[in-house]
């Protein structure tokens, strides 16, 4: 069994099954790749077997089956004969693992892409809102500062937010 | 070929159609088990009984399951827009631990998720009685259960995370991350409430009172969860010192009222529900009660 993984530019007789893989694109934000989501875990090809392990961004994201079916038609397409398409949990998704241009494609879709996540333990945080903060920038306007309308927007990952400069709304990806 | 033509013109096609790829889908459930094996089979850990492990995965699994079922009830019923998006999304993150943690349950016990969720009669369920009753879409209800359930859940996840069983802890591991939000969303809206006009303040405070019978049942300890999981007990200072930081900012007091009853010293750990808990089961169960094995 080859083991291919990210950047391997191995050749076989079958299209690239990893590559096939990347370019599959994210249910609910299409304007990923799942390459670009970070969620592929491995790709592994033995003849015209595949395995694909993926990991789910939330314990209940309703977007997974979807994902496991586009893989499988995917690869099922690109002439593998046998696809086994497998979740893992662990180790969590973070939203660290969105790769660069999918940090772009996300803010050129009008998506504040994600902070580093946070790291150690859960802080309480008993502060009132205090209005526009910094850390997230208008990915229309490009505005500095924006403030929080709702921590949950239309997706798991997402938060819903405004821009002071331009009115906008717009979502923004939660880090996690 | 390009792989990435595959329903990239409409996300929505692809959840719609069907081809000669597709399995038929059973109503109910995606069939975690099945093409999950990766984790939900792995072995018990050495020195861990079988049947404990499965009985503690439906304890945490059935507290999600039934507080998912109760916050869905908030869907085109919240006070806002954003709101019914947010207790959906919190949902939707506990009915996704659920269906690991009553898939590694199923696993263990030669059942699956769906069998242990939709046909199981209510002296079967493990759940804490916190998660029983309805808010009777009472915002500030909803709000005060969420609060004690998530500060809760959160210092027990946390712990979970060092379990021998790689189920349990990569549940706690992606839980804790998941559970973060749902506390501060509804430690934001305590201090919200409860800091703001008399009649929030004095609706936030009935909330509480609503729920704090359910309270102590949270750190009562059955063996099975000292045998395979965490000590609920072990959970009280940390869960008392969250809850006082936030009902003191929030000028809300701490409602000083007894614990609800047991028998004979046994509470929903033993089977042993609210009357509630029949209305939510005869709910959740009842299609797939009306039609076993359907699939669409």
């Amino acid at each position: 069994m080859v083991s291919l993984v990210s950047g391997d530019s191995r050749q076989s007789d079958y299209p690239h099954s990893r590559g096939v893989v990347a370019g599959v694109v994210d249910p609910e934000m299409p304007m990923l790749t799942l390459d670009d989501l970070g969620v592929i875990r491995s790709v592994s090809e033995d003849g015209g077997a595949v395995t694909v392990t993926i990991t789910p961004t939330y314990s209940g994201c309703p977007a997974v089956e979807e994902m496991r079916a586009d893989i499988r038609r995917a690869l099922t397409a690109a002439g593998y004969e046998e696809v086994q398409v497998r979740t893992v949990f662990s180790p969590a998704w973070s939203t660290d693992w969105i790769s660069d241009a999918g940090r772009r494609k996300l803010a050129e879709a009008g998506i504040a892409p994600p902070g580093p996540a946070p790291t150690g333990p859960v802080v309480l945080n008993l502060a009132p809102p205090a209005g526009p903060s910094a850390h997230v920038r208008c990915p229309h306007c490009g505005a500095p500062a924006t403030e929080e309308i709702s921590r949950f927007g239309p997706t798991a990952c997402t938060a819903l937010r405004r821009c002071p400069a331009c009115r906008e709304p717009f979502e923004h990806m939660k880090e996690m | 070929m390009n792989a990435s033509h595959v329903h990239t013109e409409n996300a929505y096609r692809s959840l719609s159609e069907t081809t000669e790829l597709d399995d038929p889908r059973w109503a109910f459930g995606t069939g975690i088990v099945e093409e999950e094996g990766a984790e939900l089979s792995s072995p018990v850990p050495s020195g861990v009984d079988a049947t404990d492990l499965a009985a503690y995965c439906l304890m945490l699994g059935d507290d999600a399951l039934v507080l998912q079922h109760r916050l869905s009830e908030w869907v085109a019923n919240a006070p806002e827009l954003e709101e019914e998006v947010a207790l959906a999304n919190i949902a939707l993150d506990l009915l996704g631990q659920a269906r690991v943690l009553l898939g590694r349950a199923g696993h263990l016990l030669g059942s699956d998720e769906d069998d242990l969720a939709y046909l199981r009669t209510e002296n079967e369920f493990r759940n804490v009685r916190l998660v029983e009753p309805s808010d009777e879409l009472d915002f500030a209800h909803c709000i005060a259960r969420l609060l004690l359930f998530s500060t809760w859940r959160l210092a027990l996840l946390q712990r979970l995370q060092q379990s021998a069983d790689p189920v349990l802890a990569a549940v706690a591991a992606k839980g804790v991350k998941e559970v973060a939000y749902h506390r501060d969303y509804a430690v934001r809206w305590t201090l919200r409430l409860g800091d703001g006009t008399a009649h929030s303040h004095e609706r936030m405070q009935a909330g509480l009172v609503a729920v704090w019978p359910y309270y102590d049942e949270l750190f009562r300890s059955t063996e099975i969860e000292c045998r395979v999981g965490v000590d609920p007990a072990g959970l009280r200072a940390e869960v008392d010192d969250v809850l006082d930081q936030v009902l003191a900012a929030a000028t809300l007091e701490r409602p000083t009222i007894p614990g609800a009853f047991t028998v004979g010293g046994r509470a929903g750990r033993e089977g042993l529900h609210t009357e509630k808990l029949g209305l939510v089961l005869a709910e959740l169960q009842s299609i797939a009660r009306q039609h076993p094995g359907a699939t669409w």
